[in-house]
């Protein structure tokens, strides 16, 4: 069985690559991308969060829980698995598939907002586009990512970005969540650590 | 190289339940308004069926079909099989036409590890019930429907009743659910037990009542008259009475457990009618359950560059039974 290259957390990865979020920072950031998501909507109402697995799942999940902090009352969360609508899916081995919940009541006419950790390629995005289309028709499909670090290849830009990060398509970007890898940071490694620790490599470093 | 399922051995733990995780967000496809995905687009798949068939068939059509894929179907009355063509000549047919799968079924035990090893095609092949040797995916959306009832298999107890001797069914079940951790009991008249069955992974009973207060699934199996070749039991009758699951019976099962049939019933015999349409029953559903079972296959198997499942298909001759030559 094979299952996609996940990162291994522990502290050699710190040592090795240089931290450039730490958790307040990304608590801060998705605080931010949570009342502009407010602002943008002019509310929360009609609003879904669609995480994508891994670490797009927990995100959304934060943000969820920040707006309604705010709103006072909860907002729609789930997840969108993207692996059968990659356009990759042919050239790698089959991929085992990560859990797609959409909430009771579907999104049709619901504005969907797509969560994800590290914006880079593109084409999970535009397969996450895909995938909406077979679900539904929603009113408006929007983006959050924590991370945008450049190098797109595709005509496809975020609404709401936790942090720019300029990039060498050569380094790997490295986002921990305390849900998935036991703490909160983004760190950025160089070529010859990335090859050594295998990277974050399973979706848009391509 | 390619791989393959031919048997229910070639899949040890984590595979067979990465198939039925899988399968388990498959299964969600079926409460869309658009039943479909992509990920087998432009791939061919070839339904090969050398013995009659209802569910399996339609089962794996729909299956391949909602992921997209090319379906061929080909069953033998009506081509060039009732014209004497071999079964290496087909294949070959099928390789000139570039299948990527090829799922088979054929009344010779073995024909499917024939077609995956004799490297007449490069697709891989999927078992759809061969003789009395193997059926699989019978056995996958079995463990797939009882997993969805009882929760993870470890220790369950699973009763199989009836014909074990011509049963693929029971002889992929035995080997599925051994590998699932379930304790099998399998109970038949001794006439219908294959020789050799004490090397299996599970015990045997000749008689129905004992097991029954102790089960969490207890599946029927058909008595297959077509293949009986010999006085295997006295009367129907008397099979009924001894070995027939009826509301009595059924009676004596703990209250959540389940009662299965991999089809097709014959109802009064095995089964009751009773018992078939009681709400314990969850033979339909098991039917649904196939078509996302089989696209969990067929995804694992076909989607990527090679397949996700560790599975070899090399001479993984089941411990079960030997597969009967099969004329090339």
């Amino acid at each position: 069985m094979q299952m996609p290259a996940r990162t291994s957390g522990g502290p050699s990865i710190g040592q090795a690559g240089s931290t450039v979020m730490d958790a307040r920072d990304v608590s801060r950031a998705l605080t931010r991308i949570a009342h502009e998501i407010l602002e943008r909507n002019k509310g929360a109402a009609d609003l879904l969060l669609l995480g994508i697995p891994t670490r797009g799942v927990p995100l959304a999940r934060r943000i969820a829980a920040k707006i309604a902090a705010v709103e006072g009352f909860e907002v729609s969360v789930g997840s969108l698995d993207v692996t059968m609508y990659r356009d990759d899916l042919p050239l790698r081995p089959a991929r085992p598939l990560e859990p797609t919940d959409i909430p009771a009541g579907g999104i049709d006419d619901r504005v969907v907002v797509l969560v994800d950790d590290v914006l880079y390629s593109g084409r999970t995005i535009r397969a996450a586009m895909d995938a909406i289309g077979d679900l539904g028709r929603p009113r408006a499909v929007q983006l959050a990512v924590l991370v945008d670090r450049g190098h797109r290849e595709l005509p496809i830009r975020a609404d709401f970005v936790g942090k720019n990060l300029p990039t060498s398509p050569m380094e790997t970007v490295r986002v921990h969540l305390d849900e998935v890898d036991g703490d909160d940071a983004v760190l950025i490694e160089s070529p010859a650590v990335a090859s050594g620790a295998g990277g974050r490599s399973e979706r848009d470093t391509r | 190289m390619k791989r393959h399922l031919l048997s229910a051995a070639d899949l040890d733990r984590d595979d067979a339940l990465l198939v039925l995780d899988t399968a388990e967000e498959m299964r969600q496809l079926a409460d869309r308004p658009i039943k479909k995905l992509p990920a087998l687009r432009g791939r061919t798949v070839v339904n090969l069926f050398f013995e009659d068939s209802t569910r399996t068939r339609i089962s794996f059509e729909a299956a391949a079909k909602r992921l997209s894929a090319d379906v061929i179907n080909f069953s033998a009355k009506g081509s060039s099989v009732s014209k004497g063509e071999s079964l290496k000549d087909t294949a070959l047919t099928l390789e000139a036409m570039g299948a990527d799968g090829v799922v088979i079924r054929h009344s010779g035990s073995g024909a499917p590890h024939r077609l995956a090893n004799s490297g007449w095609i490069r697709g891989c092949v999927i078992n759809a019930g061969d003789g009395t040797h193997e059926h699989p995916t019978q056995a996958l959306l079995d463990a797939f429907t009882m997993r969805r009832h009882l929760g993870e298999l470890d220790g369950r107890r699973v009763t199989i009743v009836g014909d074990v001797l011509h049963s693929r069914v029971a002889r992929s079940n035995v080997l599925l659910l051994a590998t699932l951790g379930a304790q099998v009991t399998l109970v038949a008249p001794p006439t219908l037990l294959p020789v050799g069955v004490e090397t299996w992974p599970c015990e045997t009973s000749y008689e129905l009542d004992g097991p029954l207060p102790k089960s969490d699934a207890v599946m029927m199996l058909r008595v297959q008259q077509e293949r009986m070749n010999a006085a295997f039991f006295p009367t129907q009758r008397e099979y009924s009475r001894r070995y027939g699951l009826d509301a009595r019976r059924m009676g004596t099962l703990p209250g959540h457990a389940i009662v299965m049939h991999p089809g097709p019933m014959n109802r009064g015999m095995e089964i009751s009618a009773t018992v078939a349409d009681s709400a314990r029953s969850v033979i339909v559903e098991q039917v649904a359950n196939g078509v996302s079972v089989r696209m969990a296959v067929l995804y694992l198997l076909l989607g990527g560059s090679e397949p996700a499942l560790s599975a070899t298909g090399e001479p993984a001759v089941a411990t079960a039974s030997a597969p009967e030559s099969v004329p090339a």
